[in-house]
């Protein structure tokens, strides 16, 4: 299984990133060859359309599960019209969240938890 | 004439110009083309006589012969397509029609539907034609809007006034184009110097010949203004005062050019000052 996290770095180490359409990068940590590839967000700039062209690049990279912190409006609609069930994980390492899920100890988003625009804000 | 009436900085009082204008030359067109929100009416008080429905073209999918290439979702520049491996999903608000994606398509399954944006009202006030463009409430773009009201630029009339929204961006400039003379309406303050600076920017790059009105003249750095309008080869065609008078009258709802004689006078100078820029 191939499971995506937003990430603010490049390795399994960094800190998870709380935002989807926006985040620095997605991980995708494919859990039968135990590879790691980190695919930089292009949307994380994006004025728009940023939770739509996110979920298009997680899924041209095969992702099947998705591990962020929050949903906008357009993001929750395209990964649960597509199928991609989305885990909330607060914050902490890359390693933790796929850790909690595994154990089963994620919740899933079932919808958006922000609204539209929300992961252009600073701080 | 194809007159724009612009600004850069909201506020500065192209609206006062433009309507004022109008009322001054009498027989002349006027479209409103801040189609975000647009208030000409406000001071004209038209009878709206027709209304055209505007939209914009938005791709829909014929999954029977539908391949999931994915093409579609590659050239849309505002990323309103996503395909997955057995869905694609359109996003019509962040579309903003531009037609690109269906001729991409290998399969041809992709066909366009309209999707409403707004309006596009005509109508008189007195001897002025009257236009507006009101675009629907959370619409991101306005720019086919604007397209749509600015047909009505065609017909016999020797003078078009279009006022157009602030900013610098897509809509600014899709009302400006095609004018023959750009009036730029600012205030002698940094924010209006700054804004101004970025229009003059848009409109050289544009070739548009332009000229200022200096609204609420007086005000504060006035000199700034004018040294900036000498280097950029800008006329100043009038200054009209910080004036309480005109702020009363305006938040009324009325036209300065009515209630007081000498800025009735102060208009008719600069309509003679723009036709000789003709």
């Amino acid at each position: 299984m191939k499971i995506a996290v937003t990430s603010t770095g490049k390795d399994f180490q960094s800190q998870t990133d709380p935002r989807f359409g926006r985040c620095a990068n997605f991980i995708i940590y494919d859990t039968e060859t135990g590879i790691l590839k980190v695919y930089p967000n292009s949307a994380a700039e994006a004025a728009g359309g940023a939770g739509s062209q996110a979920t298009q690049a997680v899924a041209d990279a095969g992702a099947e599960v998705v591990i962020t912190g929050n949903l906008g409006p357009n993001a929750a609609r395209a990964l649960q019209e597509i199928r991609i069930p989305v885990y909330r994980f607060g914050s902490g390492t890359v390693t933790e969240a796929i850790e909690k899920f595994r154990a089963g100890k994620l919740e899933l988003i079932q919808g958006p938890t922000v609204a539209s625009h929300h992961g252009t804000k600073k701080g | 004439m194809i007159l724009a009436v612009a600004s850069g900085k909201g506020g500065t009082g192209k609206t006062l110009v433009a309507t004022n204008l109008a009322r001054v030359l009498g027989k002349v067109r006027l479209l409103d083309c801040d189609v975000e929100e647009p208030n000409a009416h406000i001071f004209l008080n038209p009878e709206i006589t027709q209304k055209i429905e505007v939209g914009i073209p938005v791709p829909r999918i014929d999954e029977s012969s539908c391949t999931y290439c994915g093409r579609c979702a590659e050239v849309c520049a505002y990323h309103a397509i996503v395909v997955a491996r057995h869905k694609v999903l359109i996003f019509p608000e962040l579309c903003h029609g531009c037609g690109g994606c269906a001729p991409e398509c290998p399969v041809e399954a992709i066909s366009e539907v309209e999707r409403p944006i707004g309006v596009v009202e005509l109508g008189k006030a007195a001897e002025i034609e009257f236009g507006h463009g009101v675009l629907n409430v959370g619409e991101l773009s306005g720019v086919r809007l604007i397209k749509e009201l600015k047909k009505q630029m065609k017909g016999g009339l020797e003078m078009v006034i279009l006022d157009a929204p602030p900013g610098a961006s897509c809509p600014t400039v899709e009302s400006v184009r095609n004018a023959d003379y750009c009036l730029l309406v600012t205030e002698p303050t940094p924010f209006g110097l700054y804004d101004l600076s970025l229009a003059v920017k848009f409109l050289r790059e544009m070739r548009m010949p332009r000229g200022v009105v200096i609204n609420r003249a007086g005000l504060g750095n006035d000199d700034k203004l004018k040294d900036f309008c000498r280097g950029e080869d800008l006329p100043v065609l009038a200054e009209i005062p910080f004036d309480r008078k005109i702020a009363e009258i305006y938040s009324r709802g009325g036209l300065i050019v009515e209630q007081i004689p000498e800025y009735r006078i102060v208009f008719q100078d600069l309509a003679k000052r723009i036709l000789e820029h003709k």
